[in-house]
């Protein structure tokens, strides 16, 4: 199953070639998030209003490899804005896909701009 | 650089490793371990938690990883075979020649098979390794399906034996204990505690079999029974033997060491061998003539012989070696310090018994009344640890030294603060650390909660035994440095569930964030404290889950339950577990259309599984039109009200247990709490829905209802607390209303009514003062309050799916119809299931 997880690599903001028109911002809730479909890929979309910050990582729980992350809740854990798995809460910091309350890999993270309320998330290919 | 080569890698040999490479000298030396056994060292002494996953790596002291990173080779599944002394050379099974400097053997013990005729028969195992345990399940599951009552001794009533005796319950089959003497635990117990443990073990499901000598085991290939003497047989389908050990010195021989007469490598107390270039640790090592059989005077010899080899001459083992145990055995506390059994001539003894509640207490003192010298407990051992210090510090104990052991209600019992301790006093006898060390590491801030204080000085990491000292010395440390020890809910609030109760109700608060700016730290709170606030928000105010969905646990914020592949299973509310044929078939056609794999849960409801996001408004659009509603199966709420036919049918029925069941449970549905509630109701003593194993519970007697309050099963079962007698159903109603709500404002973030109850101060008879007399004068608003949420009940399926904007969230991608195209299925008996996790 580990060759799913190997589709989703992080894109930093600077190797952003694609910028993939995702949904429009008022179908993801206030401070939570909803998953959005590129190609075949599953990428976890996060609103998070309280910092008026978005965030985008890989929908996979790289715990038990299912397409969970963005159900999850979202929050800080010492001040590092994450988002906690809904299977076994493990909680992922959104800022670089670290696993802040364990040793699972990191997770992947991908760049996300606002334009004329639409949200755009960012894919190196 | 150096060549250390360490034979054997069981835990006293890891824990040399780790102790080893702790040190600074230790780069100029080359550590090479070989074991015999497949894997590396694991935790033997919890062994027995294979049983419950089978998951060796959870065991493991290290992962192999550990010893690459420190620069140790470890060699698993390679018998060290030969020492050559003189070239200080050692060959292994596969032919391997290694030389060494230093030879530390730690080579364990086997367990100790007697000679008995029959032995070798299929169907008798020993309890030491992994392999052995998983020969025993396979055997076990092998046996039961052609003997579904097969039975299981264990040869040996020692504290091993006892331990294997919970085993072979565990594995379903039918316990037996047999043992040579005629006590049980002969080496830690005397007579008189031996037959308090042997009554308890006994009213548990023990059969107990004292001063039996086995002739022969009997059975063609297999064992099919035990003989101890002519016409004195034990029909058993599977044996256990558990008479000792015997240490592995077969290397030994090899090389002339010198041996004790039954076994075992003589050390000196640097732990050096016959050869000074040769040390040996642990369960091999004959130290003043005894072999000692525990982990921590094993891990203290590890401690020396690095101390030794990196040239501190100085270190060495202690005199006398303390063999004080405690352990809870099926349940059963069971502790024995010091001298446990003693002459008449060297100091007196004084013994607290109360059979009827299994507990027994001992204590020895000195003649001249001024010392511990030791002691059994049995049944109860939560004196032990304080016992236990003031045993090995030689502390003064009080002038009436009954004291020590009388139950707190007859004016003993609160002798011994932790913090008199002196700080030399140890603590963890595994780790070896002292009072002061986990003092000094609070006090240096190094250490800000338990968890540190563990991380950083290893203090209960071993067997455990001394967990729940190190937890008072904790909290008294942090309490000495005026830091509270708080309960609160998460980093982003500094108050506890209760009084963000109080806060939420007397604010108004209608918002996660309006309570979060108001009263939290600044952060932007996380999965504990969203869940909680949300809880408390329905709890007040009635709000559905619906509202302020991103907050909501995952459950909650889907009005389902995920599970394991993130599909969702659904289950409609089935009051009193009451159905029509119609509602029935309504459920198989609605489960045949989504292909809905269809269980009857615990709480006799119908379970559909494997529900993706997008079909749940769909499922639940059908169910609702068939008059079904949301039956909070995924919800901190109440599930189910059990009951049983109760009279309408039941001959013996005293009362109609489905029609007060059926009311219960619709009074109290929707309503959300610090954790789930269940309820059951049975229609007379014969107890068919197990109300007692409820948060309420109710029994039809004579004249009335029986209220119980505060059971559950789960992880702890506990038997709900006889609360009141003989009551109508309005006075029930009364008393449940008033009993959950003070749950409800009161109780920690999900902890059970149980748990609750355990921890109120004064128990149940408070609670009776509480609800009954109303000694608070509150039980009007708390029955005020309930009744405003029963008044306020919506089905929050029918409002999700009434609301096209509700209905957004239901979609497994925001940009598209498609499903989650990760989810595999497997067929499972004419049905389904997800793959399984890899
Ligand atoms: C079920 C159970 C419960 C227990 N509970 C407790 C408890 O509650 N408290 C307590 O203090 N103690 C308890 N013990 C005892 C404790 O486990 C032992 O004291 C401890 O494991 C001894 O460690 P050791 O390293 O000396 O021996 P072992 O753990 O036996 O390790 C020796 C290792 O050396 C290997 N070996 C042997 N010969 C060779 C060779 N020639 N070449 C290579 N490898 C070799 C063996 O295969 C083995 O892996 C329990 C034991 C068991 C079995
Ligand atoms: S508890 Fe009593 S009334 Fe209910 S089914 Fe059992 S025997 Fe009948
Ligand atoms: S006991 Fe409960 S939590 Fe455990 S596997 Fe069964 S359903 Fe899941
Ligand atoms: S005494 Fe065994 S872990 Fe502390």
């Amino acid at each position: 199953m580990n060759i799913v997880s190997n589709k989703y690599k992080t894109v930093k903001p600077e190797n952003v070639k694609v910028w993939f028109k995702a949904a429009p911002t008022n179908v993801f809730p206030i401070d939570g998030g909803a998953c959005v479909k590129y190609k075949d890929l599953q990428i976890a979309v996060f609103n998070f209003t309280r910092l008026n910050t978005w965030y985008a990582c890989q929908n996979l729980s790289p715990e038990k490899q299912e397409m969970v992350l963005s159900r999850g809740m979202i929050g800080d854990h010492k001040g590092i804005p994450m988002v906690a798995c809904p299977l076994h809460k493990k909680t992922f910091s959104l800022e670089n896909g670290e696993n802040l309350n364990g040793d699972l890999e990191a997770i992947a993270t991908y760049p996300v701009k606002i334009e004329d309320d639409f949200v755009y998330v960012g894919f190196s290919e | 650089m150096k060549t250390i080569i360490v034979v054997g890698n069981g835990m006293v040999g890891y824990k040399f490793c780790e102790k080893f490479v702790a040190k600074k000298d230790s780069e100029e030396y080359k550590i090479v371990v070989f074991g015999e056994e497949p894997r590396p060292a694991y935790d033997r002494v919890h062994l027995s938690e294979y049983f419950k996953n089978q998951d060796a790596k959870a065991l493991e002291m290290a992962p192999a990883e550990w010893y690459a990173e420190n620069n140790i080779d470890l060699i698993v599944g390679e018998r060290v075979t030969d020492i050559h002394r003189s070239t200080k050379i050692i060959t292994t099974a596969k032919d391997r020649e290694l030389s060494y400097d230093y030879l530390v053997l730690a080579t364990g013990s086997s367990a100790f098979v007697p000679p008995i005729k029959g032995v070798e028969k299929e169907g008798v195992f020993v309890y030491r390794t992994i392999e052995d345990l998983e020969g025993m399940l396979e055997y076990a599951a092998k046996i039961k399906k052609t003997k579904p009552n097969a039975k299981a001794a264990v040869l040996g009533g020692g504290l091993l034996g006892l331990e294997a005796g919970k085993a072979v319950m565990d594995m379903g089959l039918e316990p037996h204990i047999v043992e040579f003497a005629p006590k049980l635990m002969p080496r830690q117990l005397d007579s008189r505690s031996s037959q308090v443990l042997q009554l308890k073990l006994e009213s548990i499901g023990l059969n107990i079999h004292l001063s039996k000598a086995t002739n022969q085991i009997l059975g063609d290939k297999a064992i099919t029974g035990m003989e101890f003497g002519e016409d004195d047989v034990l029909d058993v389908d599977m044996l256990i033997i558990s008479a000792g050990i015997r240490p592995r010195d077969e290397l030994a021989k090899t090389c002339d060491l010198e041996m004790g007469v039954r076994g075992g490598i003589v050390v000196d107390n640097k732990m050096q061998t016959s050869d000074p270039n040769i040390y040996a640790i642990g369960e091999i090592a004959l130290y003043n003539q005894m072999i000692y059989g525990l982990v921590a005077p094993g891990y203290d010899m590890a401690g020396i012989v690095v101390d030794q080899i990196l040239g501190d001459s100085k270190s060495l083992m202690a005199e006398e070696i303390d063999m004080s145990t405690k352990l809870k055995l099926i349940g059963v506390d069971v502790a024995s310090f010091g001298e446990p059994f003693m002459p008449a001539s060297k100091g007196h003894s004084i013994i607290f018994e109360n059979k009827t509640q299994h507990l027994y207490k001992r204590i020895n003192v000195s003649l001249d009344g001024k010392k511990l010298l030791g002691g059994i407990l049995v049944g109860d051992a939560s004196d032990y640890s304080m016992l236990h210090q003031i045993y090995l510090n030689g502390m003064a104990i009080p002038e009436d030294p009954a004291q020590l052991i009388l139950p707190a209600t007859e004016g003993g019992g609160s002798f011994g603060d932790v913090m008199d301790l002196p700080d030399e006093a140890q603590i963890c006898s595994c780790e070896n650390v002292t009072k002061g060390q986990i003092c000094s590491t609070i006090e240096s801030g190094e250490s800000k909660d338990l968890a540190d204080v563990v991380s950083c000085t290893k203090a209960g990491t071993g067997c455990g035994g001394c967990k729940p000292m190190v937890k008072d010395l904790t909290e008294a440390t942090l309490k000495s440095l005026g830091i509270e020890v708080k309960d609160s809910i998460c980093e982003h609030f500094d108050l506890n569930r209760q009084d963000l109760y109080k806060i939420i109700q007397v604010k108004g608060y209608k918002t996660f964030n309006e309570v979060l700016d108001n009263h939290g730290n600044g952060g932007h709170g996380c999965e504990l404290c969203k869940p909680v606030v949300a809880s408390l928000m329905a709890s007040i105010n009635a709000d559905t889950a619906n509202k302020e969905y991103a907050i909501q646990d995952s459950n909650d914020r889907f009005l389902a339950n995920i599970q394991r592949n993130g599909t969702y299973s659904v289950v409609p509310r089935v009051p009193g577990g009451e159905i029509t044929p119609d509602k029935l078939i309504a459920l198989g056609e609605i489960a045949k259309k989504y292909d809905l794999y269809t269980k009857v849960t615990g709480g006799v409801r119908i379970d559909l599984f494997g529900a993706t996001l997008n079909q749940l408004p769909l499922i639940w659009k059908d169910l609702i039109d068939h008059g079904f509603e949301s039956g909070h199966a995924y919800g901190k709420s109440l599930r189910t009200v059990k009951t049983c036919v109760g009279s309408t049918w039941c001959r013996y029925g005293m009362d109609e247990s489905v029609s007060f069941g059926i009311e219960l449970e619709n009074r109290y549905r929707g309503i959300r709490a610090p954790h789930k509630i269940k309820g059951g109701v049975s229609g007379c003593i014969r107890e068919c829905a197990e109300a007692r194993g409820k948060d309420f519970g109710l029994i039809a007697v004579e004249g009335g209802w029986n209220l119980y309050l505060g059971g559950n099963g789960g992880a702890t079962p506990r038997h709900a607390e006889l609360f009141a007698e003989q009551i109508d159903n309005e006075t029930v109603i009364k008393y449940i209303d008033r009993y959950l709500m003070l749950y409800m404002r009161t109780a920690k973030p999900l902890q059970r009514t149980a748990a609750w109850q355990e921890r109120l101060e004064g128990g149940i008879d408070y609670l009776k003062e509480v609800i009954i007399e109303d000694k608070l004068g509150i039980a009007e608003d708390l029955e005020n309050e309930m009744q405003t949420l029963v008044n306020k009940f919506e089905c929050e399926w029918t409002q999700a799916i009434n609301d096209p904007e509700m209905m957004k969230r239901f979609n497994h991608f925001v940009n598209s119809d498609e499903e989650d195209d990760n989810l595999v299925f497997v067929p499972l008996r004419e049905q389904k299931m997800p793959e399984k996790w890899s």
